[in-house]
Parts: structure tokens; C-alpha cells; sequence
């Protein structure tokens, strides 16, 4: 750890000589993988410290440790330079240890203030009222404690749970990939936020593995790759390039694109399509015309939760749409608008969900067992039985074709990080050799690493002429892959831009509303 | 608030030799619960062990009662168990089974005089039929008014109960029989042949047996099988594969439907030999039981079903030969069921010890 303690000298960071936070040679094994391997970390007061890592490569494990969801194997964990054992989450807050997840919980039917208080026993939602008005003053985060959680937008919401763990009055705030569910202009204020924390002397951990960010606004950054502390460096002292490669141990490989050459005939078509979803808090789709050529990407941008779910299920045949309105979808020239996935699939669609977990795959499941979810058709299945060799056959030929990270086909799909999945299921749709492939949030949460290559098969797969329809809230992600892109606005669907012209004012632009003529424009969605 | 000082957590991975600890459990807490009801009502705790659960080993007539009463709780139970895979909890076996019986009967009773070859057959395809409709009205209801399937079969039980009593004291009544609420007696040809002279022992374990290996092959090997158990495990996955949820839901019920109404025609072949006010003595209830302690894997359930046979047969000794009541069989089957679903608790997951919430203390647990 020479590199470390070479770091922590150049450095002289924090109050004092004692950090905050001190982990020492923390051992966490699980029984297929030593997760975290010989830990070590310091963090100091009002310091904004990364923890950057591909998945898989440990950061989760070691939030957990500290933050006690899991105990360590062996190794130290020191606070203030006292050994402490942190035995449950409840332990972490009183020491003074706060965590926002990236996935939140809060209840969509209570107020802002009615949720924050079933985690502050003792506390009435009207009590709480003034604090959350005052903290949300101090540090930037302006929120509505009356407002029902339901009615806020994502970045909102996170505002709610960075609220929420702020009235604990945290020492060390652990902010888990917490850009991720941003659109591109929700993260400057979130910054604001971080460094307005910092100053007021909380430490701040930091996980992610977007380069750009850590480079922008973190002091220190600890570099993880399987499980063990590669580095800490300064990280406004590196590169973009020489991050990736401590990350991942090697270059990115950047994905090579030549101009589209897509057929005429459209492979996956919309015709004034509107669509009202059964759940009372989705969002309707009106009047969408959409068309996706064999050999070309197109993308859809936008803020989340302006249409995108539920499109993605319109498309996917996981909502169908009523008899009459049959001819508002077409699939390689067959209509059908309300034929069920399964039929749809027969036309050749292929779809990635942007949940892995309980849709894409089924976590009890091994990734053999996970194959034959939408690969059956492909030989799998003789006069009703399944063939194992050959589902097990194509199981392994997409851990290895998408480099996915597990134990073998027989592994549990639940056993495998986000990313690994993600490979996986993007390996197996791509696998059908669909004629049309619909990806929902194809990089989300995934490691630098794996996007590239994930973007690269996507971009290879539409060179095979296949129409490919991505749908992202990761604005670079779409400008990079797409050939054409639209944004989608409360459910209405702006006209497409061709790459060349596509750029960030213009979709930033759209993303607001600004292709919308009328009222609804006037009340545009800030997230 | 309350704060439970303990916590629950999941146990990940590590399967493997686990499945067997909570059936294993359970039976033994069975087994000691068992003989302590039985020696408070009087019988030695030895004695009570010895009837409950060594009598029915103890001559070739007792053991032939256990396999017997095997057969229809496998027949159920491997039934069950598709669906309940599935996650749709057919909990109407006994109503199935009760029309299978009166199903199976109809033959019989108005060709009561026929030595056709076509008999057994006929009444097996009847009574499956009447078993299959009665789940019907369950799949139905739950598909187009999504009506809870655990209910409606639930009802059904009883419906299918009073449907029998009425019969049996009226349209079906043996016209000379006194009166007696039960049909006439069934020819030879509706009988199923005996496995083993000098027991009760007939074929309908033959047919388990392969219903057994049959349910092997569906739930590991069968698409359609693969189909309805990613629908339990994951319903959006299946949404998303383009499972039909309403075929999973028709076909569990159907299979259920099929298989109880086989087990009452076997039961009217078979040991009645006509039908009765009572055809069964839970059986379809206990099915369920069986279900869970083989853990929903047909091999599970084969011993599952064994060792429930030998409940009831244990506790029918215990009746006779030492005039424990009859209440005990159901007693023992509800302490089966609570253990195995206790003792699932602790082997799916750890309890911990919360550790105390305020900061001194946290800072005083020192490691090591």
C-alpha cells in the first residue's frame, strides 16, 4: 500500500492527524468470492472521497461493512481511531454514519414529510416540517414537505432521501452512484449540494464509476478492482484514461462506428400511437409516431419518467394494446399491436429491460435456467423437453462472448452484480439474432468497462442489420451510439434529430418540452 | 415503533444439504409431540410411540393400510405441488376429490349389474372430468374476475361436502338399502385389483407412483413445466418471456382438478367399494401438507407422503387399540404443517441479535 500512505502524506488532508473513518486490512469473504481483500481507507472530515470500481469490484461489500449491513471477516474498522464493531445499520446512524441508496424508499401515497418521519421515531410529519424547509435552505436541496412523493420527479425524490438522512445529523454521508438516476441537469445542483456538506465539515463517500465526476468534484479517490485497493489518488491530478486504466486494469476499448446504411423498409413501426397504462401513476403516450429501419439505432432521450417505461412495455408486448388498435405497431411488416410478447418475439423482437432482477432474469434461477426465458425457440425444446446441453451450450457462449464475471452457467442469476447481469442478458438477446432489438437503459449502473463493451455489441449488431431502439436517460450514452435520436416529453414524442445535428442545447432544449406547441410547454418538468 | 432486539436475514447460497434439516425437523417434533398428547390421555409415552408410529410397520395387513393411504396423497400432492410452484394455491383437493368420487360413481351405481372391461376406465375418465370442472369454476372465476383462487377452492370443499350428502340420501341412495345414506354396492368390474392378498392394498399406488415420475419429469424437464415455475418464482420475468399467466393459472387448477378427482374414484374402487356420506378422511387437506414437507420436489413429497400415511394409519392404531380420539390425527397433521413452516423460517434464514442502539455502547463493543 505504498501508494496509499505515499498519497495520504502528499495529501495532509482532513483536521487533524485522526481520520473519521478508518478501515485497516478489512477481509470480507463470501462463499464463491473474497469480495473485499485486504481493505484499507481513510476518510476525513469534510472531505468529498471517492470509491471507484468497476461492479463487481467490491464497493457494495465495503459500503455494507461500513455502514453494517455485513461484518468483516477480519481487518479494522476505526472511527474517530477507536475500534468499533458495527454491528446493524441503526449502530452506523447513531455513530454518526448516514447512507443514500440508490434505489430509495419511500412510500409514493405519503407526503415528504409523513415518509422522513416513519424513520424518525418519535417525530410528528408537522414537526418535522420547519427542519426539512431549513435544511433543504441551508444545503441547497429545496423540497415541499407536503408533497406527495408520488407527484416528484426522481431527482426530487433523492432530494427527499438526502433530506431524510441529513436530520441525523451525519458525520460521513455514503452516497451510492448517486448521479445515476439524474438527468444531465439535476447534476450540477447535487454538487452544489456535496461541496456545501463538505465545507460544513461531513465527509462525504462517494461511489461511482463515472470519471468525470469523481474528477469534478472529489478531493481523494480510492481505486478498487477485485477486492483489493489498487490505488488512492488525487483524481483532479489524473486523466480520464489513466483512471479507466487503474479501474480496469487496462485501456477502454472505444467503439468504432462507421456511417449507418439502413434499409428502407421499417423494421419496427409506431403509427399515431396513444396509449393509456392501467397504472394510475404512469404516464399516457399520445400520438407517437416512431420508425426504426433495419441497420440503424435509434435513440430516445429524456428526463425519467416522462413515457419511457411505458413504451418500452408497449413495444416489448408486455402491455398490449386492444384489438382495434392493431395496426398502430408493426414488426417486420406484421402488424401487432395486441399480440403478446411471445408472438412478438417470433417476429424477431428482442428486448432488454432495464430491470435485470425479476423481469430480465429470474434471480432464483441459474443463468442456464435464465437462457431458456427467451431463448427456447432456438432449439432448446424437443417435443416439449428441454434439451439441457443446448440451453446450457448457449448459457456459456454468452458468459464468454459478453466476458461476464461468474462461476460458471449453473450460478444463481441473483449471485451476480448489476453489471454482470446486465452482460449477460444483453449477450443473450443479442444471441436470438433478433431483427429488431429494443434496449431500455442498456449501461445503467453498469462499470465503464462493460458499457464500452455493451455499446460496441450494440453497435456491431446494427452493422448485421438489425433496427436497434435504445432508450436512455444517459444522454452521452445516446449521442454516442445513436444514429438518430428523439426525446421523449410527457408522453409525446419530439421529432427525430440525425446524429450531426443533434446537440446537447437543442435536446436539452427538447427535453423540456421545447418541441411541445401549446400550454404544456409553459409548465416543462425541472427535475 | 417497536424494535425487536433481533433481526432476521436471508442465508445465501449453500442449498445443497440444508432441504433435508426442516422435513427432518419436523417430523421428528411430530413424532415427540405425538407421544406427549397421546401419554397425557393416559397411555404410556412408550405405547403411544409404539402405535403411532411402529404399528404400522408392524404386520403386512397395517403396512399395506399405510401404502394405501399413500397412494392418494401422492396422487394429490404432486399435483398440488405444480401449482403451487406456480404460486397458485389450490387449496380445493377434498372438493376435487369429492367429485371425483361421486363421478366415479355413476357408472357403477346405474350399470350396477355390467362386467364390462370398459368400466374401470370409464369411471376414471368421469371422475378425473368432475374433478376438472370443479377446479374449473376456480380457474375461471380467478381469470376473468381475478377472484382469489384460495377462497373460491376453499368454498368449494364444502359445496362438494353438501352436493355429496345430498346425493347419497337421495338420487344415488341404494333403494334397498334401508335407508342408509350410501349407494349401491359396486359390480367386480368397477373394483381395482388388489396388489397384495391378505391387505386392502390395490393399483392406485401403482398409478402414484408414476404420477410420481411423471411430476419428476414436467417440473425438471418439461417446458411447460419450466414455464409455470418462472411464473411463481418471477411474474414479471414471465410478463416479459410472454408466459401467459392466465394458461398457468388454468393449467395448474386443471392438473389439480384431475389428479384429486382421481384419488376419489380410486377411493370408491377401491376400499369403500360404493359411495358414502365420507369418502375421504382429509385427504386432499393433508395433500397440501405433504406438498410443503416435501418441499414441492416430487422425490420430497414421495416420503412426505409416507410419513403422513403412517399418521394416519398410527393414529387409527391408536384409536382402536388404546381409544385415543380420532382428533389426534388432525392434531399431529396441523403440528406437522406449523413445524415444517417454523423450522423453514430458520433454515431460509438467521436470526441475529440486533446489536443495542445507543452510540456509548456502540463505541465500547471493541473487536476481539
Amino acid at each position: 500500500m505504498d501508494a496509499n500512505a505515499s498519497a495520504n502524506q502528499a495529501l495532509n488532508l482532513g483536521k487533524g492527524d485522526t481520520p473519521l473513518l478508518e478501515l485497516v486490512g478489512v477481509t470480507k469473504a463470501f462463499p464463491s468470492i473474497v469480495a473485499n481483500n485486504d481493505v484499507s481507507l481513510s476518510v476525513f472530515s469534510g472531505e468529498i472521497h471517492a470509491v471507484l470500481g468497476e461492479n463487481g469490484a467490491g464497493k457494495s461489500t465495503l459500503m455494507k461493512l461500513i455502514y453494517g449491513v455485513l461484518a468483516p471477516d477480519s481487518g479494522q474498522i476505526r472511527w474517530q481511531g477507536q475500534d468499533v464493531a458495527i454491528g446493524a445499520p441503526a449502530q452506523a446512524r447513531s455513530l454518526g454514519i448516514g447512507m443514500v441508496f440508490q434505489h430509495f424508499s419511500l412510500l409514493e401515497s405519503l407526503t415528504v414529510a409523513e415518509n422522513i418521519s416513519l424513520t424518525m421515531p418519535g417525530e410528528t410529519p408537522r414537526g418535522l416540517e420547519e427542519r426539512i424547509a431549513e435544511i433543504g435552505g441551508r444545503f441547497g436541496l429545496p423540497i415541499d414537505p407536503r408533497a406527495l412523493v408520488h407527484s416528484l420527479s426522481v431527482g426530487q425524490r433523492q432530494r427527499v432521501e438526502i433530506v431524510r438522512c441529513l436530520l441525523q445529523r451525519p458525520r460521513l454521508l455514503i452516497m451510492d452512484e448517486p448521479t445515476s438516476v439524474l438527468p444531465p441537469t439535476g447534476i450540477p445542483a447535487l454538487f452544489e449540494t456535496i461541496r456545501r456538506l463538505a465545507s460544513d465539515g461531513c465527509a462525504i463517500l462517494f461511489i461511482s464509476h463515472k470519471l468525470e465526476e469523481i474528477r469534478a468534484l472529489c478531493q481523494r479517490a480510492t481505486v478498487m478492482r477485485g477486492g483489493r485497493v489498487i490505488a488512492t489518488v488525487r483524481p483532479a491530478e489524473e486523466t480520464n484514461e489513466t483512471l479507466a486504466r487503474l479501474m480496469i486494469g487496462r485501456d477502454i476499448p472505444t467503439a468504432a462506428r462507421r456511417p449507418p446504411r439502413p434499409a428502407t423498409t421499417p423494421a419496427l413501426q409506431l403509427r399515431n400511437l396513444d396509449y393509456q397504462p392501467a397504472d394510475p401513476f404512469g404516464t399516457t403516450l399520445k400520438n407517437i409516431d416512431l420508425t426504426v429501419r433495419p441497420g440503424e439505432i435509434v435513440g430516445i432521450a429524456g428526463v425519467s419518467g416522462n413515457g419511457q417505461r411505458e413504451l418500452a412495455a408497449v413495444l416489448s408486448g408486455e402491455a398490449t394494446l386492444p384489438r382495434a388498435m392493431r395496426d398502430s405497431l408493426s414488426i417486420a411488416g406484421a402488424r401487432c399491436g395486441d399480440w403478446g410478447a411471445d408472438k412478438r418475439r417470433r417476429l424477431g423482437l428482442a428486448f432488454v429491460p432495464e430491470e435485470r432482477n425479476g423481469r430480465g432474469a429470474v434471480p432464483e434461477m441459474s443463468l442456464t435456467k435464465n437462457s431458456l426465458l427467451t431463448a427456447h425457440r432456438f432449439g432448446m425444446v424437443r417435443r416439449g423437453m428441454i434439451a439441457f446441453a443446448q440451453v446450457r451450450a448457449y448459457a456459456e457462449a454468452c458468459i464468454k462472448d459478453m466476458d461476464v464475471r461468474c462461476s460458471g452457467p449453473g450460478a444463481e442469476a441473483r449471485s451476480l452484480s448489476g453489471g454482470n447481469l446486465q452482460k449477460f442478458i444483453i449477450g443473450r438477446e443479442i444471441g436470438l439474432k433478433p431483427k429488431v432489438l429494443i434496449v431500455s437503459q442498456p449501461t445503467w449502473g453498469v462499470d465503464v468497462g462493460a458499457a464500452a463493451t455493451i455499446r460496441r455489441r450494440i453497435i456491431e449488431l446494427r452493422d448485421s442489420g438489425t433496427a436497434v431502439l435504445a432508450i436512455s436517460d444517459e444522454l452521452e450514452e445516446l449521442l454516442e451510439i445513436a444514429d438518430r435520436i428523439h426525446v421523449i416529453f410527457r408522453g409525446r414524442l419530439s421529432p427525430s434529430l440525425v446524429r450531426e445535428e443533434a446537440d446537447g442545447a437543442l435536446i436539452g432544449g427538447y427535453m423540456t418540452g421545447g418541441f411541445v406547441g401549446g400550454h404544456d410547454a409553459r409548465t416543462a418538468v425541472t427535475a | 415503533m417497536t424494535r425487536t432486539p433481533w433481526t432476521i436475514e436471508p442465508r445465501l447460497g449453500g442449498a445443497g444439504r440444508s432441504v433435508l434439516i426442516a422435513p427432518v425437523a419436523a417430523m421428528s417434533v411430530t413424532v415427540l409431540i405425538g407421544a406427549a398428547i397421546t401419554s397425557s390421555l393416559g397411555v404410556s409415552p412408550l405405547r403411544a410411540l409404539y402405535f403411532l408410529y411402529i404399528a404400522p410397520f408392524s404386520t403386512l395387513f397395517n403396512f399395506g393400510e399405510v401404502l394405501l393411504k399413500t397412494a392418494p396423497l401422492l396422487l394429490i400432492a404432486q399435483a398440488l405441488a405444480i401449482g403451487f410452484r406456480a404460486k397458485i394455491w389450490n387449496v380445493g383437493g377434498e372438493g376435487q376429490l369429492i367429485l371425483g368420487a361421486i363421478g366415479g360413481s355413476l357408472l357403477p351405481i346405474f350399470f350396477n349389474d355390467s362386467d364390462s372391461m370398459l368400466m374401470l376406465p370409464g369411471m376414471i375418465a368421469l371422475g378425473m372430468t368432475c374433478g376438472m370442472l370443479w377446479a374449473a369454476i376456480a380457474a375461471w372465476l380467478r381469470v376473468r374476475f381475478n377472484a382469489n383462487e384460495i377462497l373460491v377452492t376453499l368454498m368449494l370443499n364444502s359445496i362438494a361436502l353438501q352436493l355429496l350428502y345430498y346425493l347419497v340420501s337421495g338420487p344415488l341412495r341404494d333403494s334397498t338399502g334401508y335407508n342408509f345414506p350410501q349407494s349401491v354396492q359396486f359390480p367386480d368390474s368397477a373394483m381395482l385389483p388388489l396388489l397384495i392378498t391378505g391387505t386392502r392394498l390395490n393399483a392406485s399406488l401403482l398409478v402414484g407412483l408414476a404420477a410420481t415420475a411423471f411430476a419428476w419429469f414436467f417440473v425438471e424437464r418439461s417446458m411447460i413445466g419450466y414455464k409455470l415455475e418462472v411464473g411463481g418464482a418471477a411474474p414479471n420475468a414471465a410478463r416479459y418471456a410472454g408466459f401467459s399467466e392466465t394458461h398457468a393459472v388454468w393449467l395448474s387448477l386443471l392438473i389439480g382438478g384431475a389428479a384429486a378427482g382421481l384419488a376419489g374414484v380410486f377411493e370408491v374402487a377401491g376400499p369403500l367399494g360404493q359411495l358414502q356420506r365420507v369418502v375421504s378422511p382429509g385427504y386432499g387437506f393433508a395433500a397440501i401438507i405433504v406438498a410443503f414437507l416435501g418441499g414441492l420436489n416430487p422425490l420430497g413429497i414421495l416420503f412426505a407422503a409416507v410419513f403422513v400415511a403412517v399418521i394416519f394409519v398410527g393414529g387409527d392404531i391408536s384409536q382402536t387399540s388404546a381409544g385415543v380420539p380420532y382428533a389426534v390425527n388432525t392434531i399431529l397433521q396441523g403440528v406437522l404443517l406449523v413445524s415444517y413452516i417454523a423450522a423453514r423460517l430458520f433454515v431460509d434464514y438467521r436470526v441475529r441479535l440486533r446489536a443495542p442502539l445507543r452510540f456509548e455502547r456502540a463505541q465500547l463493543q471493541w473487536r476481539h
